[in-house]
Order: C-alpha cells, then structure tokens, then sequence
C-alpha cells in the first residue's frame, strides 16, 4: 500500500509500505493492506512504518489525523522528530 | 573644472546606490525562492486537511456547528496586521496597512469611537503605521517579532493563543490583514476574518461526490473529530497568512529593487552624457584659448 505522511513544513515521507502503526485517539492501531477506509484522530505518541524490504521509520509526533482509502493512506502530522532505525 | 567633477561624483554615487539595490535584489531573490518553498510545501497538507473536512461534512446530516464557528453579536473586535519587518519593497506595507485603516474607519467605525477594537501586530511596519495615526486603540505587541521563527509549531502557539480568546469571548471577531501571494510580481493586500470561521458546508465540486462513495469508519465519531479537525485548519491557515506574507515581501522587495536598478541605470546615461558633454566643451574651449593665444603672439 501506498503511504504519504505529511507536515506542514514538507513531506516526509512517500512510498510503498507493509504496515503502518499509528496512535489513534481511541488507542493505537495499526494499518496493514487492504484495510477499510477510516478517517481517524491521532494523539501524541509514535507513528511507526513498516517498509517492504523490512525496515521501519519511526516519527515521534504531537497530534495529527490518518486517512485510508484503497490502499492509499495519508497521515498529517504536526510537532514531529523522527527517529530512524 | 568644477562642474566636470560635480558630475563625476553623483556618477560615483549612482553607481553605489546602483550596487546596493542590485545585491538587494539578489538577496531577496533567494529569500523569495525559500519563501515560495514554504508555501508550495505547505500546499499538500493543506489539500488533504480540506479534503479530510470535506469527507466528514459530506458523511455528517445536520449542523456542523463547532465554537469556533459561532457568530455573536460583535462588540469586540481583534484586527491582526500582519506585514513585514523592513522597509524597501514598494507600497508592500502601506498597502496591507491602508486595508486594516480602511476596515477600522469604515467597517467598524462604531467599535473603534467606543473604543472596543484592539489590533495586534506581526511584522515592525504595520505597528510603526498605526502607532502614529490611531488612537483609542489598544496594541498587542507581544509577537511583534513572528517573522524571526516561521516554524509551523511556533506560529501554530499565536493562532492558538487566538482561538482562545475567541471561545472564552474575548473577542467576538479576528479579522487578519496580510499580503496574499500571487506570485514575485503580484500580492494582493487583503482581509480576512479569521475568526469566526465562515459556515462550513460540504461544497458541491467533485471533491464531496468523492467523498460520499467511500464508506468511512470514523474515529472517535464524527463530530468529535469536526472538533479535532477545525483548529488544525485554523492553525494552517494562520500559518498560510504569515508564509504569504513573508514570500510577498520578499516578492515585492524583488521587483521594487529590479525597478531601482533600472531607474539607476538610466540616471548613469544622462549623467554619463552630460559628464562627456561638459568635457567635450571643457577641451574645446582650452583649444580655442591656446589658438586664440598663439595668435596673439604672432599678430
């Protein structure tokens, strides 16, 4: 599935991934392929991208929101610091 | 030759204004293309946020209403003037300043008699403009200096800052005057009311039939994510005012430094023809005193 993550100062991140787990309001949660479409608030805490050739991102953020439709899955984040493994 | 030299120095003086304004330009030039880098960066999130908005409205019946969407009776107003903190870029300022005068005296002729109009301002010039015509007004200050940190989470403290004193009723209205940017040569002085937000409604483009064909999960459930939703647009926009602002500046300084330029270009021809001019009657006349005094010697 295809994952953009955007703030408002650029983009950071752009590209196929194999799961995304990301700090909903209601709890953490995480998106893998083929997930059902959701519009979903996102608290502080840890944004985590799992890429397809195994490695993972990891963005530390204050608050956002996570959209899912068809397999494309926009995050807009604010207050970010990434921490790449 | 006392005219000789005259000309020869405001020749030497144009020639370093001429300089100045050129690296003024080229400064400006690269500040612009940063600042015009902002926006464009911008544009992506601020399109999926107004998307997301869309979604919801369009899967939301009846009111859409949030606090910040609420129009009172308006007894307190906060204009926000928003200009740059430098000087040498044409009418920019004055203009963006002329606006805010304009919506003071007329649009809200009777708060500001009773003194119930407060301004804020970001950006030197827009307080140097108003300090000295306006009174009966109280200034806000206190983030005169924004334009220092342009970081979204630092701008987004001031919008904040301003949605509060909306909710808890402070001010009824924020109106916010800026340079809208179009493009280098072109910025438009405009205002806005920032504060109540307009009647959000699904609009009818493509955008919203987009929408309703998805089958969403809402999470938490819509109207509590309306109210998550509505200040980060808030935010962004405030924070779309200040980089409009800032590439504007940056865009008008260009093209008033480039006319300088040119302007200075022009003043050196007429001087350096009058400078040859003055030389050529200068040698002429010498000329014609040595003939004049070689024939006196022989006659």
């Amino acid at each position: 599935m295809q994952v953009v993550v955007l703030s408002p100062e650029k983009e950071l991140y752009s590209g196929e991934a194999s799961a995304v787990k990301v700090p909903g309001s209601g709890g953490q949660f995480e998106i893998l392929n083929n997930h059902a479409p959701i519009v979903s608030a996102l608290s502080a805490g840890e944004v985590k991208i799992k890429t397809e050739d195994g490695n993972a991102m990891v963005y530390t953020i204050n608050s956002g929101f996570v959209e899912v439709l068809n397999n494309n899955v926009s995050l807009l984040v604010t207050g970010v610091k990434s921490t790449n493994e | 030759m006392a005219n000789l030299k005259e000309v020869r120095e405001r020749i030497k003086s144009v020639i370093s204004t001429q300089q100045i304004t050129k690296a003024m330009k080229m400064v400006s030039a690269a500040k612009f293309r940063k600042a015009q880098q902002a926006i464009v960066q911008l544009r992506p999130y601020a399109n999926k946020l107004s998307e997301m908005l869309a979604n919801i409205l369009s899967n939301l019946e009846g009111d859409a209403g949030t606090d910040y969407g609420k129009e009172r009776e308006v007894n307190k107003v906060l204009i926000v003037v928003v200009t740059s903190n430098r000087g040498l870029c044409g009418a920019f300022n004055t203009n963006i300043n002329k606006a805010a005068l304009h919506t003071l005296e007329a649009k809200y002729a009777d708060l500001y008699e009773s003194g119930k109009v407060e301004m804020m301002f970001i950006g030197k010039k827009g307080y140097d403009f108003f300090r000295k015509r306006v009174s009966n007004v109280k200034f806000h200050t206190e983030h005169i200096d924004l334009f220092s940190d342009l970081s979204f989470d630092n701008v987004a403290k001031v919008s904040q800052q301003l949605m509060d004193a909306f909710t808890t009723g402070e001010y009824d209205k924020i109106e916010v005057g800026y340079g809208m940017f179009k493009n280098a040569a072109m910025q438009f002085p405009t205002m806005e009311t920032f504060l109540p937000v307009p009647k959000v409604e699904a609009d009818q483009d493509g955008s919203s039939e987009k929408a309703i064909k998805a089958d969403y999960i809402f999470e938490p459930d819509k109207q509590s994510l309306l109210e998550y939703l509505v200040p980060s647009i808030l935010k962004m926009q405030f924070h779309k005012y200040l980089l409009d602002t800032h590439a504007s500046e940056h865009g008008a300084r260009m093209t008033a430094m480039d006319k300088a330029t040119e302007n200075a270009d022009e003043l050196l021809k007429d001087l350096r023809i009058k400078y040859n001019k003055a030389r050529q009657e200068a040698i002429t006349r010498e000329l014609s005193e040595i003939v004049g005094g070689a024939a006196a010697l022989e006659g």
